[in-house]
């Protein structure tokens, strides 16, 4: 078994977002390891993957990959395994990712290692790093056994900047599917309102998080955020509870911000909420627990009470004016 | 409908994790424990579906001996019985082994249908769901907000990202993973937890059932990320804190 197999994401013939970034981590490690890569796709796009140095891209098409299901990209993907039997199957760590690489691993007697922040080569060997306990922690993890190896990529763990450009073949490829093997069947496609509000135009986002207790409490967040004249956003918790609308959600989930300044209010830091903000430009943190993963991605922090620390620069900002 | 909702045990969101020497895994010994979140809304998904169509609902739990805490939690919160498989610590925990040992212990339940969380808040691989539902030979469907019966299957409301939803329909049986925040968490009443008290606890050991295939990926060690960056903290009184901070804002980052 030889070569880094880069799985990629389409959505209307468009590459996902996340898809350079896991093609960049296919051809670092490739190159490290002294492995050629190789980039698949299913259903289109394959084009915008002919023009980096890759020895070959597959294009897999279907009628019965038209849309999604994991059983049909399951099955797919293991006969083109099984064709070209690389070492190593990377993929973005996308939620189309998460719903069917860690059933094709397992249809391989494998264990994909998910949601991988770092890696290192250690020797001959890949070292992938990956985090625990919500970013408090991070574990070095290896594949045992005998390939394939399965990784997933999170969002901005490689650089897309870093791709190396070349001239790729591109080879179709028509996989054996029947319908009577896809279980599933995916219906419409649909959003649940209009959003009325766009962060990803904001200069100054003030967001937060599990820190605020209660939603009688977020008008004291609100406060700052008017005070800097900038956008109220949450973390993912704040919105499940209804405390604020979906639309305000930043992270994996919710929209990707990058403004000038980001200020993250009893905001621990999971990776689903920093894949979402660490773009931007000026982050600041307050939090209680100084250990917060959030204060690692933070150019100023304050360790503290919120409920002390957020009407203190309130006044500091009345003080300007 | 007969529903299975697996459910695991992790440390108190607010817990200070400490590395144990083992460099293996964390202290675990004085940590209190609680549900794992997402695995509660599954088992809220379990009771709401039963409360509709009738049924049992059996919650599965892999864990230490200490997760019988959890267990009873569940089961006063109304599930109707429970599986514990008792287990080591996590720190050796491969999903699929976990897996296949879950399915064994199933093997004569034969469920409608399996809910679990879409991910658990220790090790976070996001994926005993979805390998459970492949040893078992099960369709699935990932990060479900809604479950209805449709005929002789369900339709499913699955979220995607940038705030786009999809229709599933899924014959049964079948596999979900759940995504939190979709419904409000139920507290146990007195009444459920006097209950719990008596209900069924079936006692099973990871070691018994495990066939002992060799694991395809080793945790080397755990350890405290360092910064990535270098940041300015402040922790002293919040009214001085507050005036530091905003004078870097202003003179240094220059962004108000």
């Amino acid at each position: 078994m030889s070569g880094v197999l880069a799985v990629l994401e389409q959505r209307e013939g468009r590459l996902h977002k996340m898809a350079l970034e896991a093609l960049a981590a296919a051809q670092q490690i490739g190159a490290a390891l002294g492995e050629p890569v190789y980039a698949a796709i299913i259903g289109g796009a394959a084009e915008a993957l002919a023009g980096y140095k890759l020895a070959k891209v597959y294009a897999i098409s279907h009628d019965l990959l038209k849309e999604y299901t994991p059983d049909g990209y399951t099955l797919a993907l293991k006969q083109l395994i099984a064709a070209h039997q690389p070492k190593f199957v990377f993929f973005p760590h996308t939620y189309q990712v998460r719903d069917f690489a860690p059933k094709l691993a397992t249809a391989l007697g494998r264990v994909l290692i998910s949601d991988v922040v770092g890696h290192r080569i250690d020797g001959n060997a890949l070292v992938l790093v990956r985090q625990l306990f919500q970013g408090k922690i991070n574990a070095d993890v290896r594949f045992e056994g005998e390939p394939p190896y399965f990784a997933s990529i999170q969002a901005g763990a490689f650089r897309a900047d870093s791709l190396e450009a070349g001239s790729a073949e591109v080879e179709a490829v028509t996989p054996a599917i029947d319908a009577a093997q896809i279980r599933t069947k995916p219906l419409e496609l649909y959003r649940e309102s209009q959003r009325a509000v766009d962060l990803t135009v904001a200069e100054i986002i003030v967001s937060v998080g599990r820190g605020i207790r209660e939603a009688d409490n977020i008008p004291i967040v609100q406060a700052l955020a008017d005070a800097f004249h900038g956008e109220l956003a949450a973390s993912r918790p704040i919105c499940d509870n209804g405390w604020l609308p979906m639309e305000r959600q930043v992270g994996s989930s919710g929209q990707t911000v990058a403004p000038k300044m980001y200020l993250a209010v009893g905001i621990s830091g999971a990776i689903q909420h920093l894949v979402g903000m660490k773009g931007s430009k000026t982050i600041v943190a307050i939090n209680k627990d100084p250990e917060a993963p959030i204060f690692e991605v933070a150019d100023y922090g304050i360790v503290g009470d919120l409920f002390e620390v957020v009407p203190a620069l309130v006044d500091e900002l009345k003080k300007l004016g | 409908m007969k529903i299975v909702v697996a459910i695991k045990q992790v440390p108190s969101r607010d817990s200070q994790l400490k590395i144990s020497s083992s460099g293996k895994w964390i202290e675990d010994a004085d940590l209190t424990y609680e549900i794992n979140e997402p695995d509660a809304y599954a088992l809220e998904s379990g009771l709401q579906l039963r409360e509709k169509t009738g049924g049992e609902v059996i919650v599965i739990c892999a864990g230490p001996a200490g997760a019988s805490q959890t267990i009873r939690e569940a089961l006063a919160k109304g599930a109707d019985r429970a599986i514990h498989i008792e287990t080591g610590d996590y720190s050796s925990s491969d999903p699929l082994a976990l897996a296949r040992i879950m399915a064994k212990a199933l093997e004569s339940e034969k469920p409608d249908l399996l809910l679990t969380g879409l991910q658990s808040d220790d090790l976070g691989y996001g994926q005993t769901g979805v390998i459970l539902a492949e040893v078992l030979g099960l369709p699935h469907v990932t990060l479900v907000m809604n479950i209805e019966t449709e005929g002789a299957g369900i339709r499913v409301k699955r979220e995607l990202e940038d705030g786009w939803f999809q229709n599933i329909d899924v014959p049964l049986p079948a596999l979900l993973t759940i995504q939190s925040g979709a419904t409000k968490l139920r507290y146990a009443t007195l009444m459920g937890i006097k209950k719990a008290k008596t209900k069924e606890v079936k006692q099973l050991r990871a070691a018994d059932l495990d066939a002992g295939a060799a694991a395809t990926i080793r945790l080397e060690k755990i350890y405290i990320p360092g910064k990535t960056k270098k940041s300015q903290i402040f922790d002293g009184p919040a009214k001085e804190s507050a005036a530091k901070l905003i004078e870097k804002l202003r003179f240094e980052a220059r962004v108000i």
